[in-house]
């Protein structure tokens, strides 16, 4: 028999669903994901080499790092004493929740915070769940003011932007308030965190809003 | 080439329809997609065209596409206009004041599809 079914349902519904039940999951095995987005060359890692060190002894933390090939940032995280998971997304653009899963699925110690570093890429992850209890964007202020203009949907979807980079202010044209009004256009409850991994101005604040959300996850 | 993962996640969100409706095989699929949703439609069904050879599920099935004009609304002056045209600045005033109504749609409307008889 041939009938015509109305759906009206979502493409990504699928992978939404596998969303939820991992959030759910991790939560369960007290694992705090952060879904970590930003444009190649940010200075993710830079940026999670600076957090592993000082938040040693109140989080056990671990890394997830996908990537189109290669190993390399994986193998910086493990010299900072961090456990360090590689995927690769064999040729995809964005991370999804299976892929989430099963990255996670390699973790080998008892781990409480883990950051997913998603493709280096602006658009694709945007539109795709990964399980995360937070999304975090880093815009490196190299990268311009302008980009809350160019990449939309990636500003609406996280819960924090980091703007590294933040020691080279001096011979950049980039201007922090218009970044923040432009942002805060796109999504009036995103949390901004200027810093610089490097001298380490502002990272406290960035790792106190971390902590904290952590501890709201638990008890939620 | 974003269009490859997306029509990975359309089979899959497919196969979640067919377990639930008991669909035996799909014999097309009409998906509803927005002027702004950022998908290329060539390469959507291209990516289609080679992925359905590979599933059981949707072999051979044709893929439609609705397209769904972007409106975006002014809340300075309170009128409508076509977002593809204008962008963030309404014609009609010149605020930036303004928000999209649709056109960022981008969903399976519906398939037509064989059902197995004893469901």
């Amino acid at each position: 028999m041939i009938k015509v079914i109305e759906l009206k349902r979502t493409v990504t519904d699928s992978n939404d669903r596998d969303a939820e039940r991992l959030r759910r999951e991790l939560k369960e095995r007290g694992i705090f994901l952060i879904n970590l987005m930003s444009a190649p060359g940010s200075g993710k890692t830079t940026l999670l080499s600076r957090t592993i060190t000082d938040l040693s002894g109140k989080a056990r933390i671990g890394v997830m790092e996908a990537d189109i090939a290669s190993d390399v940032d994986a193998l910086k995280i493990d010299a900072l004493g961090a456990e360090s998971i590689q995927v690769h997304t064999d040729g995809m653009c964005h991370m999804d929740a299976g892929m989430t899963k099963s990255g996670l699925a390699g973790l080998e110690t008892d781990v409480q915070i883990v950051f997913l570093e998603n493709i280096g890429n602006l658009i694709c992850p945007a539109e795709f769940d990964t399980g995360a209890h937070r999304n975090v964007m880093i815009l490196s202020l190299p990268e311009g003011d302008d980009k809350p203009l160019k990449y939309p949907l990636m500003f609406q979807k996280c819960d924090a932007l980091i703007i590294t980079k933040m020691d080279a202010a001096p011979y950049f044209d980039f201007d922090l308030d218009a970044v923040k009004k432009r942002v805060r256009a796109l999504n009036p409850m995103i949390r901004i965190f200027p810093l610089s991994a490097k001298t380490g101005d502002g990272m406290e604040a960035w790792e106190n809003w971390l902590l904290n959300e952590w501890e709201k996850q638990k008890n939620a | 080439m974003h269009e490859l993962g997306i029509v990975k996640h359309v089979i899959k969100t497919l196969h979640d329809v067919a377990n639930e409706n008991n669909v035996r095989r799909i014999g097309s699929v009409t998906l509803e997609v927005g002027e702004v949703s950022g998908v290329v439609l060539d390469q959507l069904v291209d990516c289609w065209n080679y992925f359905r050879e590979k599933d059981p599920l949707v072999k051979g099935a044709p893929l439609f596409v609705e397209r769904v004009p972007a409106v975006t609304f002014c809340t300075s002056c309170e009128k409508e206009y076509p977002t593809v045209a204008h962008g963030k600045t309404c014609p009609h005033c010149g605020s930036t004041e303004t928000y999209l109504l649709k056109g960022n749609e981008f969903s399976i409307k519906q398939i037509e599809a064989e059902v197995n008889e004893d469901a």
